[in-house]
């Protein structure tokens, strides 16, 4: 997010404590102090972790005077790990990281394997990137499903239930 | 001063737990303003009763030289018609059945009698008819020694987090998969070996389906469910699996990533959605729930208090007598 602040003691703070209240995680602040504007405000561009009601936080920060630039917004990837044993060559491993790939929402970012030997169990790890929760949700469930139908045990993470 | 007489049903490890923290104390609980007075022991041969009190560690000491004097009694019999306050029912659990710890449940509330219990087939079985009877007789049934052990779980929901709204608890709850899971993880050794292993330290029982299929986890998470969340679930809802297929491989690809594998129950009533399942999980290494060895370790998640941990031995002879006294004691106070 790029702001503007006055060329006056403290504004830094000023700017910067609305988005810790809302909750906001600052990741980093860059700030131009050799540089102005032509209004002859000051530019800083600040980065941070944020999940709340980004309008409200646009708000509170107005109404102390700051003037708010662009703001990029990138949504956060969920990322969930899961294990899968059993049969996996067997059953086609990449039909597996294709079915998740095709949803359109989650992709296989991640696979580690391990093979002791033909005929013996083998492990794999998966690391799943989806757009967001709910997405993260659906594509946990349809790693159930191929596991069942493939008769693979998988290995779920601790959160994959999450509901909030 | 209050005297609390009490019926101790069942002399294996647990009974013999709550033996002996009795002998140690005398029975005495000044804080509690109560003395605890045994007034009958049974185990599968009968019943010894003296309505003045029994000496816990005589009777002990009688168990286990076998010449404990019976009354010749059937343990129903006593439970039906003897002098007691609270019945202790700590005779072993059957997942199907419920006996023979049903029958005693039943015949102590139905006289208006208090029971505290370690015994999962009972409370997995029937816990809205026993709460029910228990409530209409206006006495107590308590059974903090089912799930977890030592570990408070229904203490910790029922005061400190009284007033939260419960939306989920998942934990580990049989201590015998932790340690298979632990010891193969840290030695990368098969399953099979670490098996025997546990059942030569005494960790498995000889026959260890019940606690590595996941039944025994299951059996407590049906009773969470009905009792935390008023569920009226059984055994053959929740889905279960096992421990028996991880490999050292899957634990040490974990690993690498930073996760331990844990044999987890989880249930989350969630509407339509509700979750209701024992399945081995990943779960990251500094998480509350990665502890090692034989514990025990439950997480709650609440509306206000946000999660609860809540970490603890699991089985024990004395360590689940822990929680019968603290149940003991409770009911000591508040009737
Ligand atoms: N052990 C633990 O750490 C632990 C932890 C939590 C919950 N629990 C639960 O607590 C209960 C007791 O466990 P435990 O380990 O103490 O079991 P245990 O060592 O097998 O002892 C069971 C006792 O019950 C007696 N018994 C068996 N059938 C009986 C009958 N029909 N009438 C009266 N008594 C009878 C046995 O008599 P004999 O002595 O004559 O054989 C024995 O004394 C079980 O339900 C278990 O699931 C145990």
């Amino acid at each position: 997010m790029d702001l503007e602040l006055k060329d006056i003691p403290g504004q830094l703070v000023n700017a910067l404590v609305p988005i810790s209240d809302a909750g906001g995680n600052i990741v980093s602040v860059v700030h131009h102090h050799a540089k102005r504007t032509p209004r002859g405000t000051i530019p800083i561009q600040v980065t941070f972790d944020f999940e709340g009601d980004l309008e409200a936080l646009k708000f509170s920060l107005e109404s102390r005077d700051i003037k708010i630039g662009r703001v990029n917004e990138a949504k956060l990837l969920e990322h969930r790990t899961v294990l899968i044993v059993g049969h996996i060559i067997h059953s086609d491993i990449r039909d597996t990281i294709d079915q998740i790939d095709q949803t359109g929402y989650a992709e296989v970012v991640d696979l580690a394997m391990s093979m002791p030997g033909i005929n013996l169990k083998s492990s794999a790890r998966i690391g799943i990137s989806a757009e967001g929760k709910e997405e993260a949700r659906k594509a946990m469930s349809l790693m159930r499903q191929i596991a069942r139908k493939k008769d693979l045990l998988v290995i779920e993470p601790i959160n994959s239930e999450d509901t909030q | 001063m209050k005297t609390l007489s009490v019926a101790i049903i069942g002399m294996g490890s647990v009974g013999q737990g709550v033996l002996k923290v009795l002998a140690g104390s005398k029975g005495q609980y000044p804080a509690q303003r109560t003395v605890i007075k045994v007034v009958a022991v049974a185990d599968s041969k009968g019943v010894a009763v003296d309505d003045k009190g029994l000496d816990p560690g005589r009777v002990l000491k009688e168990k286990l030289n076998g010449d404990l004097k019976r009354s010749g009694q059937s343990a129903l019999d006593y439970i039906r018609t003897g002098n007691y306050d609270v019945l202790v029912e700590v005779t072993p659990t059957d997942a199907k059945t419920g006996e023979p710890g049903l029958s005693y449940i039943t015949a102590a509330l139905s006289r208006g009698k208090s029971v505290v219990t370690s015994n999962k087939g009972p409370v997995a079985l029937q816990y809205k008819a026993l709460t029910g009877m228990a409530r209409e007789k206006g006495v107590h049934f308590l059974y903090e020694a089912t799930v977890g052990g030592a570990m408070p779980v229904f203490n910790l929901l029922r005061t400190p987090l009284a007033g939260n709204k419960v939306l989920g608890i998942k934990g580990i709850f049989n201590g015998t998969c932790n340690y298979i899971l632990t010891r193969m993880a840290s030695e990368g050794l098969p399953y099979d070996m670490v098996l025997s292993e546990a059942k030569e330290l005494g960790y498995a029982e000889a026959d260890p389906t019940y606690d590595v299929e996941g039944i025994d986890t299951a059996l407590k998470v049906v009773i969470l469910a009905n009792t935390a969340f008023g569920m009226n679930v059984s055994l053959k809802d929740v889905s279960v699996v096992g421990i028996s297929s991880i490999t050292p491989d899957a634990l040490k690809l974990a690993a690498d990533d930073g996760y331990v594998i844990k044999l987890i129950g989880e249930v989350r009533p969630n509407g339509a959605e509700r979750v209701l399942k024992v399945s081995p999980r990943l779960v990251p290494k500094m998480h509350p729930l990665s502890v090692q060895g034989t514990l025990n370790a439950a997480l709650i998640e609440t509306a206000l208090a946000g999660d609860i941990a809540v970490v603890g031995k699991g089985a024990g002879s004395v360590e689940t007598a822990s929680a019968i006294l603290s149940d003991l004691l409770y009911i000591a106070t508040t009737s």
